[in-house]
């Protein structure tokens, strides 16, 4: 393989692994903020230990999330050297005000939420939960908003400087105005709060099945299933509102995760297309006649361009090469994405509808529902991988491509070396981590009240 | 503010930003190497991991910061930097998440092999990244090789010179050091006395390795190439470290760490202006080298930037400090004070 495809292989492996956890954090931290703040106003000791063993498993999770997005920050000198010299001048900003912003802000705060119970007073103790969660919200939109420069970069933010080469920012708020960026974020906030809630579903119904602190569960699950599903139907309508702009912005990326060769007006949605062996070609599908032009457009009869249009199009205005991501990744991971997200609507309206209607500690699907948790998981990583093979083959679109990004002093060697290492890094991580949040969830919220696990009788070689 | 004023500016804003990583991740650091020496028992153990457990991460973005801050000012130096040192920061960055991870999750089982596997995962976490950071900075110092297109042309091997090599050594002793002088601030009763004693020791065997990296960086003329002479400021840095000596052995254990402290923070004034206005030195013709004026961002960048710096950067190191503050207590091995 050569370099290009490795540091891509790296940097997907490397970036859908901190995404793993990263939607969980952010959503999560609302959902214990919002307890804390009603065990301070009621005083009711469940509030108390909600907030707690909710707690600890974000904070199981939070950790990995840490350690991932280091990686993450370096990586773009490392591995792609001349995109940081190309768009430095532009990227770097959101970066920068990321961490100044955002990360200062989440990591002090956290600090203080974890050791400052009892040593802070209530009040403050309160609020650094809050602002941990607002901390790792606002990081989100500001990478976001540096991702969206990548996927749209809005014309008036930039011009390209004609001595050196590289683009240069002339307008920071078009930047951080970008509509596609709000967009990526509002997909996003709702995706840490339906991953967040379906984690809190599966944990609360494995303990009602078993009968263990049903009062507690019940009401997170409760909770859960609301937040659930308004926020599930968020993420549809914000995914929605990225269709139409991709038909707008990236009508490759719309034709490839469609799979439509031949422009069609009106647009249908296809829910099963079978290709013929080379990819060019559809063999046999089932379509929705009008559904993808009322994503794409909001109306039932635009038009929306096929590959077979769009790629000679693309090589008329860039020159020769091949425009069209993989389309077999783009298209099935759009499927999953939706068609689970569709399923977590349905679910979450289902499960308030039940929590109405009887007792739910004697349903008898109750004990699926942990499996429930699969879906937000699946769905979240598609998301990433259609939105960034999607744009393929750019890195950022339709200025610069990923070959002419790479650092070029790098050697398969190197990469290789990065690659397994962080494979076999990342891969233990994620045993511990499984672990331990097995361990916490299964033990229930006494365990949790504990600020750490009894101290081990004495450690190797010394006596305690 | 003209555009020149702007990139001595961020040169300085950068400098700072890693003069702080110094500072509050070199103890954390230190900490982190001493932990399965000066604690033998459990309770010991998260003794002192609680001494820095409210504060490391807000500590670790520093780094982070300096990172994006070079990243949006100086786009040349962040992408030949970072993917000239690969396989080193590659290390560096595998030290920095096993350290991280071993906070959260030493304590949250009580398996003794688990609890020592992450101790030891958290000290060798601290040890790579300062052994790493001081071999880059001293190779920094002297100068890597740089084609006429910016780009890095060495490899690891050429960051593993003897030079480089002392550099990450002192910066590991003076870490250590550092680390030490704070958990005797931080801690009480046998714990203090030990890292009381463990100190005066350190203190020795970092002050001969910070005299051979002067003097070898004198000799061998890296002094002053750029257009500022640091004139007394190395020497003052020593004389603080050599006071430090002073202190410890008096157990005047603040003026101790504001020594080791102050000495860290001279260092890396000294570091930064040896090769002023260059930021990266080519060994293969000094033509090559990166400068603040050709590795910069555009002016509007840096004028956005300034004020976006100008106003956040007060607000973080007052509740910084403020978490500081909060935490003033010393740590005792009494398990109902002990978080992690
Ligand atoms: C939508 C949100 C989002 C996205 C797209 C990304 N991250 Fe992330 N990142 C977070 C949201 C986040 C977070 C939720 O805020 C985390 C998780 C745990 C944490 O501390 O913050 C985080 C952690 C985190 C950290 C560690 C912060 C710390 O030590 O406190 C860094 C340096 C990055 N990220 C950087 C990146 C980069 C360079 C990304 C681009 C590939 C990236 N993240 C994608
Ligand atoms: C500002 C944020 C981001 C930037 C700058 C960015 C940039 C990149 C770059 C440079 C590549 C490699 C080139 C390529 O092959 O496409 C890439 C690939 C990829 N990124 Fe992102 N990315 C960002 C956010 C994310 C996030 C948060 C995820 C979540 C998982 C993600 C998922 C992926 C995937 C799956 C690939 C592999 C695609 C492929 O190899 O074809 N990206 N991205
Ligand atoms: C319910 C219907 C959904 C629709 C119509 C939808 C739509 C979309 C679209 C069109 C994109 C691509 C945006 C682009 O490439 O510019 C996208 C990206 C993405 N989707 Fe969805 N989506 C849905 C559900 C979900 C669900 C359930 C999840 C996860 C829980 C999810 C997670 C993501 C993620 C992480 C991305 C990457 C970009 C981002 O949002 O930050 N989506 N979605």
């Amino acid at each position: 393989m050569d370099t290009v495809t490795l540091s891509r292989l790296q940097f997907a492996l490397t970036s859908v692994y901190h995404w793993l956890f990263v939607p969980l954090t952010l959503g999560m931290g609302w959902f214990v903020a919002f307890m804390q703040t009603r065990y301070f106003q009621t005083k009711d000791e469940t509030w108390h230990k909600m907030a707690k063993f909710w707690g600890k498993l974000f904070l199981i999770n939070f950790a990995i999330g840490v350690v991932t997005g280091i990686v993450q920050e370096f990586q773009f000198g490392m591995n792609w050297s001349e995109y940081s010299r190309y768009v430095g001048d532009i990227f770097g900003a959101p970066l920068a005000v990321e961490a100044l912003l955002a990360f200062f802000l989440e990591s002090t705060f956290l600090g203080i939420w974890i050791f400052g119970e009892h040593k802070v007073p209530e009040k403050v103790h309160l609020a650094a939960i809050w602002l941990a969660a607002i901390g790792s919200n606002l990081s989100a939109l500001f990478i976001l908003l540096a991702n969206g420069f990548m996927q749209a970069p809005p014309a008036d933010a930039f011009i390209i400087n004609k001595v050196s080469g590289r683009l240069e920012l002339v307008n920071f708020f078009s930047l951080i105005g970008n509509p596609k960026g709000w967009v990526l974020f509002w997909h996003t906030i709702s995706d840490g709060l339906v991953m967040a809630a379906f984690l809190i579903l599966a944990v609360s119904a494995y303990h009602i099945i078993r009968k263990q602190n049903v009062a507690l569960f019940k009401r997170s699950f409760s909770a859960a299933a609301l937040v659930g599903l308004i926020a599930s139907v968020m993420l549809f309508f914000a995914g929605h509102a990225m269709g139409q702009f991709m038909q707008v912005e990236q009508p490759m990326k719309l034709a490839s995760i469609e799979a439509i060769w031949q422009t069609e007006q009106p647009a249908s949605f296809s829910l099963l297309t079978i290709g013929d062996l080379s990819g060019k070609q559809e063999v046999w599908s089932i379509r929705i006649p009008y559904a993808l032009s009322f994503l794409a457009c909001n109306n039932f009869s635009c038009e929306v361009k096929g590959v077979n249009e769009l790629q000679p199009a693309a090589v008329a205005k860039y020159g020769a090469g091949d425009y069209v991501p993989l389309m077999v990744v783009t298209y099935w991971t759009f499927r999953i994405m939706m068609a689970f997200g569709f399923v977590m609507i349905l679910m979450s309206a289902y499960f308030l509808w039940a929590i109405n209607h009887g007792d739910i500690a004697k349903a008898k699907w109750m004990k699926w529902v942990p499996w429930l948790l699969i879906l937000p998981y699946m769905a979240n990583a598609s998301g990433w991988i259609l939105t960034e093979m999607g744009r393929q083959p750019w890195i950022v679109y339709g200025l610069l491509k990923v070959q002419d990004a790479v650092s070029p002093n790098l050697t398969a060697l190197d990469l290789w070396i990065s690659i397994v290492g962080y494979t076999l890094v990342y891969g233990s991580l994620a045993v511990a981590m499984v672990y331990l949040m097995r361990k916490y969830a299964v033990a229930g919220p006494d365990a949790a009240m504990q600020e750490s696990i009894d101290v081990a009788p004495a450690l190797v070689g010394s006596q305690d | 503010m003209s555009y020149q004023f702007l990139q001595i500016l961020w040169f300085i804003l950068i400098a700072v930003l890693w003069i702080g990583f110094y500072f509050l991740e070199g103890f954390d650091f230190g900490v982190g190497m001493l932990l399965p020496f000066i604690g033998k028992k459990d309770i010991e153990r998260r003794a002192i991991i609680n001494a820095i457990g409210p504060t490391w991460d807000g500590n670790e973005v520093w780094l982070l910061t300096a990172g994006g801050a070079t990243f949006a000012a100086f786009p040349n130096w962040y992408a030949t930097m970072f993917s000239g040192f690969y396989l080193a920061l590659f290390l560096l960055l595998v030290g920095l998440i096993i350290r991280g991870i071993s906070f959260e999750y030493r304590s949250k089982d009580a398996a003794p092999q688990w609890r020592n596997t992450f101790d030891w995962m958290l000290a060798i976490g601290s040890f790579l990244p300062a052994l790493l950071l001081g071999t880059a900075f001293a190779n920094l110092a002297q100068g890597v090789p740089i084609n006429g297109k910016m780009m890095f042309t060495g490899n690891l091997f050429t960051l593993l010179n003897p030079y480089g090599l002392l550099g990450g050594l002192t910066t590991v002793a003076v870490f250590l050091l550092h680390g030490a002088n704070f958990l005797s601030l931080k801690l009480d009763g046998e714990l203090r006395a030990r890292a009381n004693k463990l100190s005066k020791t350190l203190w020795i065997v970092a002050s001969v390795l910070y005299i051979a990296l002067g003097i070898y960086t004198y000799v061998a003329g890296f002094w002053a190439r750029g257009i500022v002479n640091p004139g007394f400021i190395p020497l003052a840095s020593l004389a603080v470290l050599l006071a430090a000596g002073y202190f410890i052995n008096r157990k005047m254990e603040g003026w101790a760490f504001i020594m080791v402290g102050l000495n860290i923070v001279l260092t890396q004034i000294t570091f930064f202006s040896m090769t002023f206005p260059n930021v990266m030195l080519s060994t293969t013709d000094p033509a090559n080298s990166l400068t603040i004026y050709n590795a910069s961002s555009s002016q509007y960048t840096l004028t956005v930037m300034s004020i976006i710096a100008l106003i956040f950067v007060p607000i973080i190191l007052v509740y910084q400090g403020w978490t500081y503050y909060m935490f003033r207590k010393r740590i005792t091995t009494d398990k109902k004070t002990l978080v992690y």
